[in-house]
């Protein structure tokens, strides 16, 4: 366990570099912040990557953290079966630029956590093959998860019976 | 920060005929193909799931599953209340087996709080958690077993079900929505009368089992519908993300009780059953095989269970017990801390998976250090596994919807969330 941890890490910063943002560890988890420009080639390295081999793209995550700069996270929770290791690989994201390029080639099971993330959100993945609302009906125009959506919801976000 | 909006749009079909925009497709009714709209008031799709079907005369060339109908926002919801507030409401995830899921919130509260629970708590909850497994299994075989025309199987699972559930009423206090662990232990201890009442059980239930097992596997009927129905290949199942028995049935071994041990799993003596088909047959023996190591963890973890208290000793953390609160000074102010503030865990971000009976249910925990969480995501298996339905339904007649869908057992509380 210590070793593929070590071995990853150290593979990325060697293929990388500074695209690597940083490397933590907290109780156990193992999060690794990449630049948003680099997801693509960093993803593909992971799969490919006889060592490695992150055959699995577990769930995809978006986080609001509603301060100035690079508001949104995107979480990529990536497994390995062969060495049965996890870790979280993120990008930053700001407002102006709500665009990712999407992982689906990479990991076809990626498609419905984005879906949920776009829907959630409002960050849309660049390719997707079906990027709809999955749980929010069609005609809803805001995107729930952000902090500034209010917990009782808006009044005539939904359509009614007319009185 | 919204402004209600007066007119509300309209749907892209009403506008497209309003507007005679003939570049929108509809179906013509008299080409060969046509699209079947199943759910999602169907009986036979385990809730509210929804699939749109192209047939090609009996043949399915195409499905697009709908989710969403019983979306109730537990994300949002979990970030408007404290970390405790919100284990009754994991009960509701993946109905069947709400022992399991409150285990798996409060172990990925605990991880990102640096908490651990005492041993004979973790006893208690793997205790639990196979007991939730047996009883979603039992539904899922009963169900499955209902919706290819065996009725008999559905009525004998849930007579087994029911005796669990009589023992889940003794130490949990209800039948149902148990909300049974808590943050650093358990909500009261497991009496010596429901160990009994399982020991009972598990020493009768491989027999009651293996008539269940006796009225399918002989069943020619059943077989018919079940064999190299649905099938899956290893390559395809892990590349769309599949967990759990869905996963195993396809010939891998993945079990995050063994593969990233929690609790008090590594101490115990179990196997994980594979199958190499991929098909709704091998599905239905995986959960029966399941169901027997279940039976054999259980007897084990009675075996070895300790004595000792059922709550984390960490006051700032874990609710303190009721007689203590109404004696004690100090503990009266913890739990009003506790109930009002919330534990306030490190700032951080955890992620904790555990294996549950429908495939691997994770927590994703983002922290800012406050009573409650930031933004919590639920990795709901049930979601993940309904998204590989197209691929499996592909090909095959209309009658084998209902087959298959049984033989991947989504629960819709927990896709939906």
């Amino acid at each position: 366990m210590q070793n593929i941890k070590e071995l990853l890490v150290n593979k990325l910063k060697e293929n990388f570099k500074t695209d690597i943002e940083s490397v933590t560890e907290f109780q156990g988890t193992l999060t690794v912040l990449i630049n948003k420009s680099r997801l693509i080639d960093v993803c593909q390295f992971l799969r490919n990557d006889t060592d490695l081999h992150f055959d699995m793209c577990k769930d995809v995550v978006g986080v609001d953290y509603y301060r100035p700069e690079f508001r949104y996270e995107v979480v990529y929770n990536l497994y390995s079966l062969k060495n049965n290791f996890r870790f979280l690989l993120k990008i930053k994201l700001a407002e102006e630029d709500m665009h990712v390029p999407t992982v689906v080639n990479i990991w076809p099971g990626a498609n419905w956590p984005e879906r949920e993330v776009y829907d959630f959100f409002g960050i849309i993945f660049d390719g997707h093959p079906d990027l709809r609302r999955i749980y929010m009906p069609e005609e809803f125009e805001y995107y729930p998860l952000r902090k500034e959506f209010p917990l009782m919801g808006i009044p005539g976000s939904l359509e009614l019976p007319r009185k | 920060m919204f402004e209600s909006k007066e007119k509300l749009t309209k749907s892209k079909i009403l506008e497209a005929l309003e507007n005679q925009d003939v570049s929108i497709y509809f179906d013509d009714p008299l080409d060969s193909d046509m699209v079947l709209n199943m759910g999602p008031q169907h009986p036979a799709t385990h809730g509210v799931l929804r699939l749109l079907i192209r047939l090609d005369g009996e043949t399915i060339i195409g499905t697009v599953p709908d989710v969403g109908y019983l979306h109730r926002g537990y994300e949002k919801l979990a970030e408007n209340m404290t970390y405790h507030e919100f284990i009754p409401h994991t009960d509701r995830l993946d109905y069947l087996s709400p022992l399991a899921n409150n285990v798996a919130y409060c172990l990925a509260v605990e991880k990102l709080a640096g908490i651990e629970a005492p041993r004979r708590a973790q006893f208690i909850r793997v205790i639990a958690s196979e007991m939730a497994r047996i009883m979603s299994h039992l539904v899922a075989i009963g169900s499955t077993a209902m919706d290819v025309g065996a009725l008999t199987v559905l009525l004998w699972a849930f007579r087994e079900r029911e005796k669990l559930q009589d023992i889940q009423d003794i130490f949990t206090g209800v039948r149902f929505t148990t909300s049974y662990a808590r943050i650093g232990g358990l909500a009261q201890d497991m009496p010596e009368e429901a160990i009994n009442m399982l020991k009972d059980f598990i020493d009768q239930f491989p027999e009651k089992l293996g008539e269940i097992e006796k009225l399918l596997l002989k069943n020619r009927i059943f077989i018919q519908r079940s064999e190299g129905i649905g099938v899956i290949s290893k390559e395809t199942a892990i590349a769309m993300g599949i967990t759990g028995p869905n996963l195993r049935a396809s010939g891998v071994a993945h079990d995050l009780r063994r593969d990233e041990p929690y609790l008090v799993y590594n101490e115990l003596d179990f196997d994980i059953p594979t199958y190499e088909d991929g098909d709704a047959l091998a599905r239905f023996y995986v959960r029966i095989d399941e169901m027997k190591e279940s039976v054999k963890i259980i007897r084990q973890a009675i075996e070895k269970l300790p004595s000792g208290p059922i709550n984390a000793a960490n006051p700032k953390r874990v609710i303190p017990s009721k007689e203590r609160i109404y004696s004690k000074m100090e503990e009266l102010i913890h739990d009003f801390m506790l109930i009002n503030f919330g534990i306030s865990p490190p700032v951080g971000e955890v992620y904790h998976a555990v294996e549950n009976s429908k495939g691997e249910l994770g927590f994703y925990i983002s922290s800012m250090g406050q009573g409650s969480p930031w933004r919590l995501k639920i990795h709901s298996p049930s979601f993940i596994n309904i998204q590989a339905l197209p691929i499996l339904l592909k090909g095959h007649l209309v009658s084998d919807v209902v087959a298959i869908i049984g033989s991947i057992d989504p629960v819709m509380g927990e896709a939906d969330k």
